[in-house]
């Protein structure tokens, strides 16, 4: 059950699924080189004002993004589940946990967009009219907060939207190769690591003052 | 519970663990070196997840090189801009 057609050029099952996935990584390594920009951006900002960027950072919601980590770790265990469920041949299993991972993500939109709100109401949101800061800094580092954030969570809708393509394909369920699953959970996987280091970057820099 | 089970739900409760340690380090006073202790214990989850939820530990050389390429432009990257600002 579940054998997926060769197709050109290859003859071999296993070299179509090791080509399948080595496509996966190296776009992926794109994705990250992509976020990697943002990085740059964030240790230039701190390296010219370690001071100012501590002090702009203390302004995060700490706990939403504590939070959110979490949920973010956790739908990461549940997409690799579904892997595993899926190459143990229990397609049922593997659905399950595709869903509860997107059930996450949208808690995770969730807990986002109630950051959002406060900080609209707070007037930090760079380019809205009831825009007010403290400093120009701490504009620049909101501009990089929105950008860091905003991208991030276009590609976890992506991602989200990927993860039920996956889950409610019967034939991508019953592979017992998971190549679908599999490399949906890979996408799925590279959204939590970008988030993995944003953490540190935005949240944890002014932790504690 | 299988093996296979076993091993992704102790990851990730390493994986929470390391974010517990990380929210704590982050409020210790450290001075100069929190920010380095904060991305590496990152770096501990990042090789947490590529390792066993990414499944690399299976995976053959090629696919670890695509992967590592990657990483290894992005050090090149933060590298060249950390070089241009601290030496201003």
């Amino acid at each position: 059950m579940g054998d997926r057609p060769l197709h050109e050029p290859f003859h071999q099952a296993e070299r179509q699924e090791e080509a399948d996935r080595l496509g996966m990584l190296v776009f992926l390594g794109s994705e990250a080189m992509l976020f990697g920009g943002i990085f740059a951006v964030a240790m230039a900002l701190r390296l010219l004002h370690p001071g100012e960027y501590v002090t702009a950072s203390s302004q995060m919601k700490l706990w939403h993004g504590t939070l959110n980590t979490a949920v973010l770790l956790t739908s990461s265990l549940l997409a690799a589940l579904a892997v595993e469920a899926a190459r143990g041949g229990q397609p049922r299993s593997a659905g399950r946990a595709l869903w509860g991972a997107v059930a996450l993500g949208l808690v995770f939109l969730g807990i986002k967009g109630h950051e959002y709100w406060l900080e609209y109401q707070e007037g930090v949101i760079p380019g809205l009219s009831n825009a007010r800061f403290g400093s120009a800094f701490e504009q620049l580092f909101m501009n990089l907060y929105f950008a860091a954030t905003g991208l991030h969570a276009l590609h976890l809708i992506g991602g989200m939207v990927l993860l039920a393509i996956a889950a409610s394909k019967r034939s991508a369920r019953e592979d017992r190769q998971a190549v679908l699953i599999g490399n949906v959970a890979l996408y799925w996987h590279l959204v939590d690591l970008v988030w993995v280091f944003l953490y540190p970057t935005l949240y944890l820099a002014g932790a504690g003052r | 519970m299988t093996a296979a089970l076993r091993r992704l739900l102790l990851v990730w409760l390493g994986l929470l663990l390391l974010l517990a340690a990380t929210l704590g380090a982050a409020f210790l006073p450290l001075g100069p070196a929190k920010p380095w202790i904060g991305y590496a214990l990152a770096a501990g989850k990042a090789a947490l997840i590529l390792w066993f939820f990414m499944d690399m530990r299976r995976d053959s050389g090629l696919m670890r090189l695509a992967t590592g390429a990657a990483l290894l432009w992005i050090v090149f990257l933060l590298c060249l801009v950390g070089a241009d600002y601290l030496t201003r």
